[in-house]
């Protein structure tokens, strides 16, 4: 039922990116001549939201009509992401997918993957922290990855939900490292912040995510980070170090978040779009809020954010089938 | 605390456009609390599709006020027709009306509203004090002391809510089940979606509630659409005359109506309602002339009028610091606790501090406001009490589809809602009660999320759940009170359970 409805809605909108294709030019100059729909697939407040935010009224700004931020959460991203790709390919309904979409299809949760889209262009990227609580007895990542190496599978970490973006993290750290995903069992949360509160309240002992999810406790001084996945420092918090600068392990890794529309948008739509975003993503306002959260900011163009998107989909499926997180088809 | 944060939260709060929603969300609340048959969570369940498109204080300001003045406002026709304007007034329904009968009626409104604004304000003091010194404390919560508290919130549900624990644990399964379709909380697999994407989401909570609550009840309104609006009423006086004697003789009742009201609504799955019950028993059975109950005496009144109001306050202590709801209204509020991005936890009084303390003046500001407020009501309820059923309902019908939609940005809100509220509906009127179902579904998840996570922590442990201090302490009194029960429902106990 759903593939049928899916199939009968891509066929449809290809022929509608034909046609339209056709009468190009002429919709390139009008765009838009009414609302825009921005879908997020993540709830409103988190870092996702913000960031779809920002870049929609700043679109708002640019495009001189209003740009709707609409939340479609639930199902680990599938709801929001499935209702991006099944949109209609005329350019008033588009969305922020973010780095999931590399990693649910192989969990067999969805069957989108990145070539489920017209990628528009990529905005941001996280690199995660290594976070342990204040109280920890491991002062520096070298002290916490000897207590790894020491006694496998004792200490626990968290960060999101299972086969999450900060599983696959600690995943490839570890696997960096040289030891098996079982040297940290993953304990499963509902998002960074719950995660950094049970770390907290010692129940657990790790936490992989991002440094501004953990600014909070943080702050409250009930966390430290010890080092970041990156390779180089986020300049918010300067005195982290990267795991190169730590432990000289050359891991990075990063959530990120880009806008994309369904598939066969018309191409003089998605290039207007393109150069929209490029715009924003170099405006001092953008730069700002996002320096002022914490938040990573990345740009590449259509081509750039598809090729990035295909990497990144071939290394999340070695990383996930060597964790043991993939679904064998 | 710092001076700073409430300064911040008064600068949140003192704003025209602020106080206007709050005044206006006050009328709402007045009116819907006065309309039979309308109960203060379908207040809230309307207020949701406004709610929406407002910043996190207003939002919360106006359930806060609405629900604080329908509590109240159900008072009105409780004496007036004899029929309570919500369940929270259905205690002294006729205490209230045979009083009304004697030629007392403005005593008993005043008392009704002096009682309710006083013991509104205790429930707020209890809340302003024990919610932040309970957050600090439960930032020391993992796992495992949340599954015992979860644990004991659905134990609350069966035997707080309901008088015939069979029912309550039947319902209590229903919502349980309902809780699981979606993807599952700890390995990240979908259950009982049949493929469809939407259901990958799960039963939206808010949804489901408009439904249970709002459709349900517009059924019931629609099977008794004959023999409303004509009503009789009689002249209202001063109302406040005499209510001064009435407070001196009966402090010791109001203290202690106030104090059940709060400890009942911070219980999860016992309201402002089972307060009022329970209050009103505990008046007669220690009152020096029980034998006066029942003839329209104002005793038990004073009791009952202070617990439902203070209930309400407390009920958002488990709210904000667990995301576990102390009624069926702050269940809703905890979904749009999550929607304005404050997610309950005890780290929202870390995150948003001036949030939470503009809501808790909010609080002391809607029960101030509820003395002008109250006093007009009473007033114009002869107006008020004429509105034609035939016009209301279908006007809530639209804000219950409006409300759904919103919540999910698609169709699947109104289905839910629809299908729940049919659902309600049935088994209601076959004697199951539908607070259990609210609970299994709100608590269904952090129930399993937390034991399931626990065991991996301790590597398959159980002992784990007792290692722990304070999880050992509370996984001690959740099973010592599943044994008593058993004991009490067992065929040897004499006593059944008192109905309350």
């Amino acid at each position: 039922m759903t593939d049928f409805t899916r199939r009968h809605l891509m066929v449809t909108a290809a022929g509608v990116g034909l046609a339209s294709q056709l009468a190009a030019p002429a919709i390139a100059q009008t765009f838009p001549v009414r609302p825009i729909t921005l879908v997020v697939p993540w709830g409103a407040g988190g870092g996702t939201d913000a960031t779809a935010r920002i870049v929609g009224s700043l679109m708002e700004k640019e495009f001189g009509q209003p740009v709707n931020v609409v939340n479609r959460t639930g199902g680990s991203g599938v709801v929001g992401h499935s209702a991006i790709a099944t949109g209609a390919a005329d350019g008033y309904t588009i969305g922020m997918i973010t780095v999931e979409i590399t990693m649910m299809h192989w969990q067999g949760l969805t069957q989108l993957n990145p070539d489920s889209y017209t990628p528009l262009a990529l905005m941001n990227e996280d690199p995660p922290g290594v976070q342990v609580s204040a109280s920890s007895p491991y002062k520096d990542l070298k002290a916490l990855a000897d207590a790894i190496k020491a006694n496998p599978g004792r200490l626990k970490a968290s960060g999101t939900g299972q086969g999450g973006i900060w599983h696959l993290a600690l995943v490839g750290w570890l696997g960096a490292m040289g030891l098996p995903a079982s040297a940290v069992p993953w304990v499963p949360s509902n998002g960074a912040a719950p995660a950094m509160q049970d770390l907290a309240a010692g129940g657990i002992d790790i936490v992989t995510c991002s440094v501004p999810e953990a600014k909070a406790m943080l702050d409250a001084g009930r966390a430290k980070s010890l080092a970041i996945m990156a390779a180089a420092r986020n300049p918010q918090f300067a005195d982290v170090p990267t795991l190169k600068e730590a432990i000289g392990v050359d891991y990075t890794v990063g959530a990120w978040r880009g806008i994309a529309a369904p598939k066969n948008l018309p191409a003089p739509i998605a290039e207007r779009y393109t150069s929209v975003l490029k715009k924003i993503n170099e405006s001092k306002e953008f730069r700002d809020f996002m320096a002022a959260r914490g938040f990573g900011v990345k740009w590449a163009d259509a081509a750039g954010f598809a090729k990035f998107m295909a990497d990144g989909n071939a290394s999340m499926g070695v990383a996930m089938k060597a964790a043991g997180l993939a679904r064998s088809a | 605390m710092t001076v700073d944060i409430l300064l911040q939260a008064f600068a949140l709060v003192f704003r025209w456009d602020v106080i206007l929603i709050i005044i206006a969300s006050g009328l709402f609340g007045m009116f819907v609390g006065a309309m039979p048959g309308l109960t203060a969570t379908m207040a809230t369940a309307l207020l949701i599709p406004v709610t929406f498109f407002m910043d996190p204080v207003p939002a919360l300001g106006a359930i806060v006020t609405a629900t604080a003045m329908a509590i109240f406002a159900g008072d009105i026709p409780a004496a007036m027709l004899r029929m309570p304007g919500t369940p929270a007034s259905a205690a002294y329904t006729d205490e209230s009306y045979l009083m009304g009968r004697k030629g007392q009626l403005d005593l008993n409104l005043g008392t009704n509203l002096v009682t309710s604004v006083l013991g509104g304000l205790i429930g707020v003091a209890i809340l302003v004090l024990a919610a932040p010194a309970l957050a600090e404390f439960a930032l020391a919560f993992s796992s495992f002391e949340y599954f015992w508290l979860a644990a004991l919130g659905l134990t609350c549900a069966v035997f707080l809510a309901t008088n015939d624990p069979l029912k309550g644990f039947a319902s209590l399964f229903l919502g349980l089940g309902l809780g699981t379709i979606g993807i599952d909380p700890a390995a990240g697999f979908p259950r009982f979606t049949f493929g469809t994407v939407e259901l990958m989401q799960g039963v939206s909570f808010i949804p489901a509630m408009i439904g249970m609550f709002a459709i349900s009840e517009l059924l019931r309104g629609v099977t008794s659409m004959q023999g409303s609006g004509e009503v009789v009423l009689q002249q209202v006086g001063n109302v406040f005359k005499g209510v001064g004697g009435v407070l001196r003789r009966y402090w010791v009742n109001f203290l202690r109506g106030s104090g059940i009201g709060v400890v009942i609504g911070a219980l999860p799955g016992a309201g402002a309602d089972i307060a009022a019950w329970v209050s009103y028993a505990v008046s007669k059975r220690f009152s020096k002339e029980p034998q006066k109950f029942g003839t329209g005496h104002v005793e038990g009144i004073v009791d009952a009028g202070a617990a439902n109001n203070s209930a309400i306050a407390a009920a958002w202590i488990p709210a904000l610091v667990f995301g576990i709801p102390g009624d069926s209204i702050t269940a809703i509020v905890i979904g749009v606790l999550y929607m304005k991005g404050m997610n309950p936890g005890p780290t929202v009084f870390l995150q948003n501090p001036q949030l939470i303390y503009a809501v808790f003046m909010i609080f002391v500001l809607a029960n101030l406001l509820m003395l002008p407020l109250g006093w007009a009501i009473i007033k114009s309820a002869k107006q008020v009490l004429r509105v034609p059923k035939n016009i209301l309902l279908p006007m809530i019908l639209i804000f219950c589809v409006v409300g759904s939609y919103a919540m999910t940005n698609s169709v699947y809100g109104i289905i839910i809602m629809l299908v729940l509220g049919i659902f309600a509906f049935m088994l209601e009127e076959n004697g199951f009660p539908i607070a259990p179902v609210i609970l299994g579904l709100v608590l269904g998840e952090m129930f399993e999320q937390n034991f399931i996570t626990s065991m991996i922590k301790s590597d398959g442990s159980f002992l784990a759940f007792f290692a722990r201090p304070i999880a050992g302490i509370l996984g001690v009194a959740t099973i010592a009170i599943w044994l008593i029960m058993l004991w009490r429902m067992g065929p040897w106990s004499k006593a059944r359970p008192a109905a309350v």
